[in-house]
């Protein structure tokens, strides 16, 4: 196959809020905000960002669970966001989910086996041999006896139903799973069962993932590339090493500063970030950082920058860090709520 | 620090084989099964370990806050500048919790009342325990609350807890929880559930408060990069005991149980390399419902031989101020 697995062009999602009943307009909080980006097949791609950056919304976007308001999600170079009823049940085996908490994930009157199979049976009857087979097959995969298979989630541990979890996404063979925290809810020493688990699975199967986190530490280790969002918006994109090397986005450079490292030794230096994430429904004019920016100039207070191509291979939404060369002609963001009209 | 000299006038609080059961229909946890300890005055003493391992349940357990119907403390001692907690009136209890001992949470809400303003909440706290009026509690919620860098703190007196952030409502309980200055703070997961920028911001501040008010601090949390960012001393915990005890600088170093070097093995390390498999800790913890037979970690232990899974080993010196309940210590340091 030629081109990337996955392509997002300038994937969008508003939501409305407030009750609009009586009104013209509707205000909309801007939940992901003109997000692109590519995946190869077997490649890792981990979007990070703090709570309300956007990151499970695109998660969602991804798999089609919620609708965009603008913007395409292209697998092999289908548009997966105009496809009927039908076709998407074709090409959701393509890609398939796991969530961060298996304890809600998991249908508590299932077995363990009726979990892991149920996706096959979406689109092929199996006798009861055929999916007693598949069952077994999976648990080997995720690193589970095969006599689990009778056991409810209940009965099995934390680590061990993330287990299923990712049983289940495999079921169907896809060649793009969307983690979201898929590790954030584990203690540390299953957390490393499961990296190993989808680092083994990617190696053996070639799967891709777009691995959606808030910890660094395990995102560093994954990741070939590696998103960073704020706000709705990606502000910088780039190979996984460079990124953490050398961060180039102010806002990257304080998220990497500010997790904390199982190392006594190493002497603080910086002094954290001040300030909290604003509200996206009025999200602050021009580069939503600029608040919390130690860079931030007057440009920065008026103009949303551009994602600018560095020459390492990454892109760059900083005024200071990566000016654009040809400033490309935008009208200046006037207002901070923006209307719908119904 | 060290510890091994510390005179005996320096501890505040001193656990002495405590054991703490919770009981089921069934079924009977050994939730605490024989924990002893110190914290110094002054100190910032880390407790580590993965969930079950009994970390919260040795600070609900100082506090004496543990459900009344299931749980129970069934020996052991907590001694606070000498005197045992467990054999204290309720109400002399109540005078301690707050006052000389306080206590912040994962999620501030389960200690922030909602329907009441956050200086009222301050102020009360500063009213019952130390009898001053009411103007002066009022001065005081405000005080503490610039002392913890809320902005406008004037404003934010005013304001309900449902009107701040997650990071915001954090500051606000440690407000609360310094307001008396106590001797000793617990904090259980303080930053858990908070973003790392306001967890930096937050982890910032109780180092910086600490240093201020002279606060000893009980820090809990299953993350090793908190507590080395944080504590000057650490213990360990697994299966509802402490497997290890050690200065920040000698536990990251040398750890001397294998469930600490583990731990620390299984976490992700650039410097070892990217996209690699990382040491994994074979198993799952062991049901604390059932009697464990010599050393509890021992089914997961690559360092096992049958003297572990014979006989329970105790916390003995492996080195000054370095504590560890391991047969093989010496040759896991090495390791």
């Amino acid at each position: 196959m030629n081109g990337p697995l996955l392509k997002v062009e300038n994937l969008t999602k508003h939501y409305p809020f407030g009750s609009g009943l009586f009104k013209k307009a509707i205000p909309v909080i801007r939940a992901v905000e003109d997000v692109s980006f590519t995946v190869d097949a077997g490649e890792t791609l981990c979007i990070v960002g703090e709570s309300g950056c956007g990151k499970s919304t695109v998660a969602r976007l991804l798999m089609r669970l919620i609708e965009p308001t603008a913007g395409r999600v292209l697998i092999d170079g289908t548009d997966i966001a105009g496809l009927k009823k039908d076709a998407l049940h074709a090409w959701r085996r393509r890609m398939q989910m796991v969530f961060q908490d298996p304890y809600s994930s998991l249908n508590p009157r299932l077995t363990a086996g009726q979990i892991i199979t149920e996706p096959v049976e979406n689109y092929e009857s199996l006798s009861r041999k055929q999916r007693q087979a598949l069952a077994a097959d999976l648990l080997r995969k995720v690193g589970m006896s095969p006599e689990m298979i009778h056991r409810l989630p209940s009965e099995l541990s934390g680590g061990q139903r993330q287990r299923l979890g990712i049983a289940r996404a495999l079921a169907l063979q896809p060649s793009l799973i969307i983690a979201d925290e898929a590790v954030s809810a584990l203690d540390v020493s299953v957390q490393a069962q499961i990296l190993n688990l989808l680092l083994d699975l990617q190696q053996q199967m070639g799967i891709a993932f777009v691995f959606i986190s808030h910890d660094l530490g395990v995102v560093e280790h994954i990741a070939h590339r590696v998103a960073v969002m704020y706000l709705g918006r990606i502000v910088e994109l780039a190979p996984s090493q460079a990124l953490f090397a050398k961060p180039v986005h102010p806002y990257t450079e304080a998220l990497i500063a500010a997790a904390p490292v199982p190392d006594p030794t190493r002497v603080r230096l910086e002094a954290p970030v001040e300030g909290e994430v604003p509200s996206p429904i009025n999200p602050p004019s021009g580069c939503a950082f600029h608040p919390r920016c130690p860079l931030a100039v007057e440009r920065c207070r008026v103009e949303a920058p551009p994602l600018v191509p560095m020459a390492d291979g990454r892109v760059v939404a900083c005024h200071v860090r990566a000016p654009a060369t040809v400033i490309p002609p935008k009208p200046p963001v006037a207002a901070n709520v923006s209307f719908i009209g119904t | 620090m060290q510890m091994h000299q510390t005179a005996r006038n320096d501890v505040l609080l001193e656990l002495r084989d405590l054991e703490t059961r919770f009981y089921g229909e069934e079924s009977v946890t050994r939730a605490l099964d024989g924990i002893s300890f110190q914290v110094m005055k002054g100190e910032t003493l880390g407790v580590v370990g993965e969930s079950g391992c009994g970390k919260s349940v040795t600070a609900l357990s100082i506090l004496r806050l543990l459900p009344k119907v299931s749980a129970r403390i069934v020996g052991g001692e907590v001694r606070f500048h000498g005197c045992n907690l467990l054999e204290l009136s309720d109400r002399e209890m109540r005078k301690i919790r707050g006052d000389q001992i306080a206590m912040i949470f994962q999620e501030p809400m389960t200690s922030l009342n909602p329907v009441y303003t956050i200086g009222h909440q301050i102020a009360e706290a500063v009213q019952i325990h130390t009898k001053a009026s009411r103007s002066v509690a009022k001065a005081k919620a405000e005080e503490m609350l610039r002392l913890v860098r809320i902005a406008d703190p004037e404003r934010r007196v005013s304001n309900y807890p449902h009107e701040m952030s997650g990071g915001m409502r954090q500051r606000a309980m440690i407000a609360m929880a310094l307001a008396c200055s106590p001797e000793l703070l617990i904090a259980d997961e303080p930053t858990t559930a908070l973003d790392v920028t306001i967890q930096a911001q937050i982890l910032r501040l109780i180092v910086d408060l600490k240093e201020r008010t002279g606060t000893a601090v009980m820090f809990i949390t299953h993350d090793l990069g908190v507590v080395a960012e944080t504590c000057q001393r650490v213990i360990v915990m697994y299966a509802g005991r402490i497997v290890e005890q050690a200065t920040i600088n000698d536990l990251f170093a040398s750890p001397a149980h294998p469930y600490t070097q583990g731990l620390m093995r299984s976490m992700p390390d650039p410097r070892r390399g990217r996209q690699r498999r990382l040491p994994e800790i074979p198993g799952i913890v062991p049901s604390l419902r059932d009697p464990i037979v010599g050393c509890s970690f021992a089914p997961r232990c690559p360092f096992a031989i049958d003297i572990c899974r014979e006989k329970t080993p105790v916390l003995r010196d492996v080195r000054a101020g370095h504590t560890a309940a391991c047969w093989r210590a010496e040759e896991v340091m090495g390791a």
